[in-house]
């Protein structure tokens, strides 16, 4: 592997290895809770918290995890930061809580976070883990907040409940709907194909 | 348990329910990941969707049994989600050593999927639901197996969907793959939702 440097690894996760857009990871809560993009960036930032603090930990630990457990001891690390979100948004934040309700919990078997300890925490340094979570849960928190502005917008007339479209507009209920989330994330991936496919080869290479 | 508490018409509408209504795609978003991934070929999707079947009935009777008996007598609410997993994790495991002798050909076959079923959505999805919601034993195990059928159900018509697309339609190059496995999931949902319309009147 050759050296990178901290910004490049941080980068990676937003654009050229989006985990939601380039990669299709983590599926359930990008189609699941964006109804609104409130509900995107808390997901979002919440996912991003425990990557960063699996990935930070497991780097630390990825000389003393014996290969053949080193699954179950990731989904134990990852699972106490889940647990420790979910105390901490319930304390503080619990109408956001409210709504985000089952996938809270649910950040334990979402797909990006394991994905990365494997692939990366369990492979590379402290301080460059740390940034590879950080750019991971970062593209994940602006792919799924475009999504819920992008439902929000259509099927309620309104980001972040800021209504934009006026009074005169007709809310497609569909985009609240479950079929919506379907159908807007497949809409977004469709258009991300249109533009990198259009943007050259040199992102190719990273999609495969 | 308490099957003389809950009629029989509840049972049995809360069985339908679970696959149609409140199917796990299609309304709940739990288990998109192999329901993407693994629908290319409609025996994979079912053997998948079987294996999940399997771990998500013993799954919910396990975790019901722990949460109730152990977590809940003492107090340890907040070893739910770890302990669940590890349920999981193991029940997945011994599915694999079952499969890997008995079926080596699905086994091939599931590949990779296979060890995915551990951070399958559904399966821990379930159990959460099941404390969440306060189901006793009959309806946990219930919405285990029915809520997984719905999963198989799913699945198998995707993958069936796709198989006939695959070689018949010209699809535009960027739109291939998972943009449109979600569109056409997005309107299997929508065929879905049609059947909420199933309960109201009785």
């Amino acid at each position: 592997m050759e050296k990178k440097s901290c910004g490049r690894v941080f980068f990676n996760g937003i654009l050229p290895e989006n985990p939601t857009l380039r990669l299709v990871l983590g599926t359930c809560p990008t189609m699941a809770i964006t109804t609104t993009a409130i509900n995107g960036i808390g997901m979002g930032l919440a996912a991003t918290f425990v990557l960063l603090g699996s990935n930070i930990v497991i780097s630390l630990l990825r000389n003393f995890i014996p290969d053949k457990i080193r699954i179950p001891a990731f989904i134990v690390i990852i699972c106490t930061f889940v647990t420790m979100v979910q105390m901490l948004m319930q304390a503080f934040l619990p109408s956001l809580y409210q709504s985000l309700g089952i996938f809270i919990p649910l950040i334990v078997v979402n797909c990006i976070i394991l994905a990365r300890a494997e692939a990366y925490a369990s492979k590379n340094g402290v301080l460059l883990s740390a940034m590879d979570g950080l750019g991971m849960g970062m593209g994940f928190t602006l792919a799924i907040t475009l999504i819920g502005a992008i439902r929000e917008l259509i099927g309620n007339g309104s980001v972040f409940g800021v209504n934009l479209l006026g009074s005169g507009y007709e809310p497609m209920l569909l985009f609240i709907m479950p079929a919506g989330g379907f159908i807007a994330f497949g809409l977004v991936l469709w258009i991300v194909n249109l533009l990198t496919s259009k943007g050259k080869e040199v992102k190719k290479n990273a999609d495969s | 348990m308490q099957i003389a508490n809950s009629n029989l018409l509840d049972i049995l509408l809360f069985m339908v329910s679970c696959v149609l209504t409140n199917n796990f795609i299609f309304s709940k978003f739990l288990g998109c990941c192999p329901f993407l991934g693994v629908s290319s070929k409609v025996e994979t999707a079912f053997g998948m969707g079987m294996a999940v079947t399997f771990v998500m009935a013993l799954a919910s009777l396990f975790t019901w049994m722990i949460n109730s008996w152990v977590l809940v007598p003492l107090g340890l609410g907040y070893l739910q989600t770890i302990s669940f997993i590890l349920v999981i994790a193991a029940l997945v495991q011994c599915v694999e050593m079952f499969l890997k002798k008995s079926s080596p050909s699905l086994y091939g076959a599931l590949g990779i999927y296979l060890p995915l079923i551990t951070t399958n959505c559904a399966v821990l999805g379930v159990c959460i639901l099941n404390m969440n919601a306060g189901h006793d034993l009959l309806f946990s195990v219930l919405n285990g197996v029915f809520g997984a059928l719905g999963f198989l159900l799913a699945i198998v018509l995707m993958a069936g969907i796709r198989e006939r697309i695959e070689g018949s339609v010209n699809v535009p190059k960027s739109l291939k793959g998972f943009p449109l496995s979600l569109i056409i999931a997005g309107l299997m949902s929508i065929a879905f939702m049609g059947f909420s319309g199933l309960f109201n009147n009785i």
